[in-house]
């Protein structure tokens, strides 16, 4: 038996106190108010800590409620007749998820004639040189200065292979390599995370494409392979065109909007 | 002489041509070794004593004789001792030519604007059916609507409303006179193609009607009763004219997924409680059940399919016009379907094989056919050629095979859809020469079954294709599918 186990030993031998039930019960009760003057007297980060652990309880506590609100809700009955229609040996059969699986009148749909590409983002903020690339300093005393460090997020092809390190001008860290992307189809409203396969164009130069910068409003193209998209000509769609949306180097993720 | 010896280029080589029962033609010949299948056809048309002359394919060991004699010989390796026997098989007298082109694309489906968008309901075109003389096409629609066209001007014709959900299964009666179409909810209503108009509505089921099939034209003409399997587990014969259920069958525990009406009046179901029943067209008594299935069965086929729907109707849609007459000549056309043999049975099930039953006679299956792979849900098609030699098979794993269809064995896999081929839409061209398959990555192939490769690629189709239809008379193919779109191909 481990130490410390006194005072259950104890409550065994001897039971509770006689007005244990009473005394948890008020102090239950007032619990409340207790934790109402913590939050207003505590200040600084410990205030915004229990700030947010008061936040994540609300929201758990909210999304309870709404459970056991579904459950009195009258719903209507389910009658079989939703989305598309379907031939009969296709009925009942659990399909693949249809939001997965495009259907291919949707996503065929192509502007061409709008120009090239008519991109959500028309136009990007220039990111200076300075910003896009950080110096470093080599050398034995640290006085060359031709070595360049690229601190937006990058894509790297899977079979890239390095140049001597003693040749290397471009470093792309490879905590900021992304080679998955959350691109959304802005007609289905729904967002898969696909593969990238390459960057088609960087806004801000062609030195940039070619080392394969990703900020927002970049070009890249994404493997769609997944989404069983048909060409009209019967062949599978693998390769599609998105634009970045947001900085990826501050949000350690890419999100992507598809141009269909 | 070893059957592994090339023989000699000068020697002339023993045959007995005999047919596919195994009857002799004529006594054994001598011919030279540079005999070919042409040559050999018009042998056996003067021994025949054909009056017209027929064209015929030979097989030797069931390999397709397709070059000269000696040739095919030392390319299989056949043994040249004792007499070699070449069984030929008679082709259909016309050829049909492989259709390449859409020739009209019929948006009726689609509503007003034909450019499909994600804000109104998208309502797929889910069975289109030519008539058995091959001059209308009805197709059924998820738009709840029946809408029959006219293939001479390529217009539509009428439109039926009438039902309350999606329109799943269209079946036209085989003598071409009446159209009945089954619906989500389990409603039944028949047209009159003609005019198209409501003749009626019949209510019984209570769940969406998977298939219906009507009375063979040789046992009742102008055709009266037909049969549906529902999802309610139940199949119901109806009297077209009464619109009154004539009697219920009920022997499955799950969904019936196909009924055939057979020509030996026998009724064929099939459910996914994995059995295939076997009643009697009469009263409905249950005669035999036929299991062996591992899965859901999907889809059935008889040898004498193509005969059964075109009814009276020959080739060129022609069928005589008093009624006497049109049920001699359904009948001559059925029995020479059979060969003289009862008619065959080719299963397919969601357990990725297919069986071929002898459902006349035994409950055992004459052949098990397995070869497609595919992982989660699949179904199989099973199609007869119109000649009954041929079964074609089509699967979610995007192949189309094809197996012999009286022995069951596997003659060749076409490869090429990048999709699954979906279960209404492979249709057999009327000389059984060619196939055409739909799938899911919304294009069309025309399939050559003689030299077992992609005739022709009909893309064209914006969405899934659900259902493709061959005429009887081989000139046009007609599909429906997702895109709301009926395409009209032709040479």
């Amino acid at each position: 038996m481990p130490q410390g186990e006194h005072i259950e030993l104890h409550r065994k031998r001897y039971g509770r106190q006689l007005d244990h039930e009473e005394r948890t019960r008020k102090k239950e009760a007032r619990s409340v108010k207790k934790r109402a003057t913590m939050a207003q007297r505590t200040l600084g980060i410990k205030g915004k800590m229990l700030a947010k652990e008061r936040a994540k309880e609300k929201a758990v506590m909210k999304k309870t409620i709404a459970m056991h609100e579904e459950r009195d809700k009258k719903h209507k009955a389910d009658d079989g007749n939703k989305g598309a229609a379907l031939p009969a040996y296709l009925l009942e059969r659990d399909q693949v998820d249809r939001a997965k699986v495009l259907s291919n009148t949707i996503k065929q749909k192509r502007k061409e004639k709008a120009g090239k590409w008519e991109v959500p983002l028309p136009k990007v903020r220039p990111v200076a040189e300075d910003e896009m690339f950080k110096v470093l300093r080599t050398g034995k005393r640290k006085k060359k200065e031709w070595k360049r460090m690229v601190t937006k997020v990058t894509f790297v092809p899977p079979g890239f292979t390095r140049k001597p390190p003693k040749y290397e001008r471009f470093i792309r860290p490879t905590g900021l390599r992304m080679s998955k992307a959350h691109v959304t189809h802005p007609e289905l409203k729904a967002t898969f995370q696909l593969a990238i396969i390459g960057v088609k164009k960087n806004p801000n130069g062609q030195a940039y494409t070619g080392l394969g910068v990703i900020t927002k409003g970049t070009i890249i193209e994404v493997n769609v392979s997944e989404l069983g998209l048909v060409t009209p000509g019967g062949k599978v769609v693998w390769g599609k065109y998105a634009q970045v949306t947001n900085n990826p180097e501050n949000d350690g993720c890419i999100n992507a909007v598809l141009l269909v | 002489m070893t059957g592994t010896e090339q023989p000699p280029s000068h020697a002339n080589i023993i045959i007995q041509l005999e047919s596919e029962e195994g009857n002799a033609a004529g006594p054994q010949l001598d011919v030279p070794q540079d005999v070919t299948p042409s040559q050999l056809e018009t042998l056996l048309n003067g021994l025949q004593h054909n009056e017209e002359r027929l064209s015929y394919s030979f097989f030797i060991h069931d390999q397709e004789l397709a070059a000269e004699l000696g040739t095919h010989l030392l390319k299989h390796q056949v043994s040249v001792e004792a007499v070699l026997r070449i069984v030929y098989q008679p082709q259909a007298v016309f050829k049909v030519r492989a259709v390449t082109r859409c020739t009209a694309s019929l948006g009726g489906h689609a509503g007003a604007s034909a450019v499909p968008s994600i804000n109104t309901p998208r309502e797929a075109v889910l069975s289109v059916n030519f008539s058995p003389d091959g001059n209308r096409v009805a197709s059924g629609s998820g738009d709840t609507s029946v809408r029959l066209w006219d293939l001479h001007t390529q217009t539509p014709q009428f439109t039926c409303n009438g039902h309350a959900s999606w329109v799943l299964v269209v079946a036209w009666s085989p003598d071409a006179a009446v159209v009945a179409s089954g619906d989500h909810d389990g409603g039944l209503w028949l047209w009159e193609p003609a005019t198209g108009k409501a003749m009626g509505q019949c209510k019984g089921h209570r769940k969406f009607i998977t298939s219906i099939a009507w009375q063979p034209a040789h046992i009742e003409l102008p055709s009266r009763r037909f049969c549906s399997g529902s999802k309610d587990t139940t199949i119901k014969v109806w009297d077209a004219s009464t619109r009154r259920c004539l009697f219920t069958m009920s022997n499955h525990t799950q969904a019936i997924t196909q009924v055939k009406w057979g020509g030996d009046g026998l009724i064929y179901s099939a459910g996914r409680d994995c059995s295939i029943n076997v009643w009697a067209a009469a009263d409905g008594r249950l005669l035999r059940s036929l299991t062996g299935h591992g899965h859901w069965v999907n889809t059935m086929s008889l040898s004498t399919d193509y005969v059964l729907r075109t009814g009276p109707f020959d080739h060129t849609g022609v069928a005589p016009d008093d009624i006497e007459s049109r049920k001699q000549v359904a009948q001559q056309r059925y029995d020479a379907a059979r060969h003289g043999l009862p008619e065959r049975l080719a299963t397919g099930s969601d357990d990725f094989t297919l069986f071929l039953w002898d459902p006349s006679n035994q409950k055992q299956p004459r052949a098990r056919m397995t070869g497609h792979m595919q992982l989660v849900n699949q179904a199989c098609l099973v199609t007869f050629s119109p000649d009954g030699r041929w079964i074609a098979s089509a699967s979610f794993d995007k192949s189309v095979k094809l197996w012999d269809g009286v022995t069951g064995a596997f003659v060749a896999s076409f490869r090429g859809h990048v999709g699954p081929v979906y279960q209404a839409s492979v249709a057999w061209a009327s000389d059984s020469r060619l196939f055409v398959s739909g799938s899911k990555d919304s294009t069309l192939k025309v399939w050559d079954v003689r030299s077992k490769k992609l005739l022709m690629d009909l893309p064209g189709h914006a969405d899934e294709v659900f259902s493709v239809d061959w005429s009887p008379n081989g000139k046009t193919v007609v599909s429906g599918g997702k895109d709301r779109m009926v395409k009209l191909w032709r040479r």
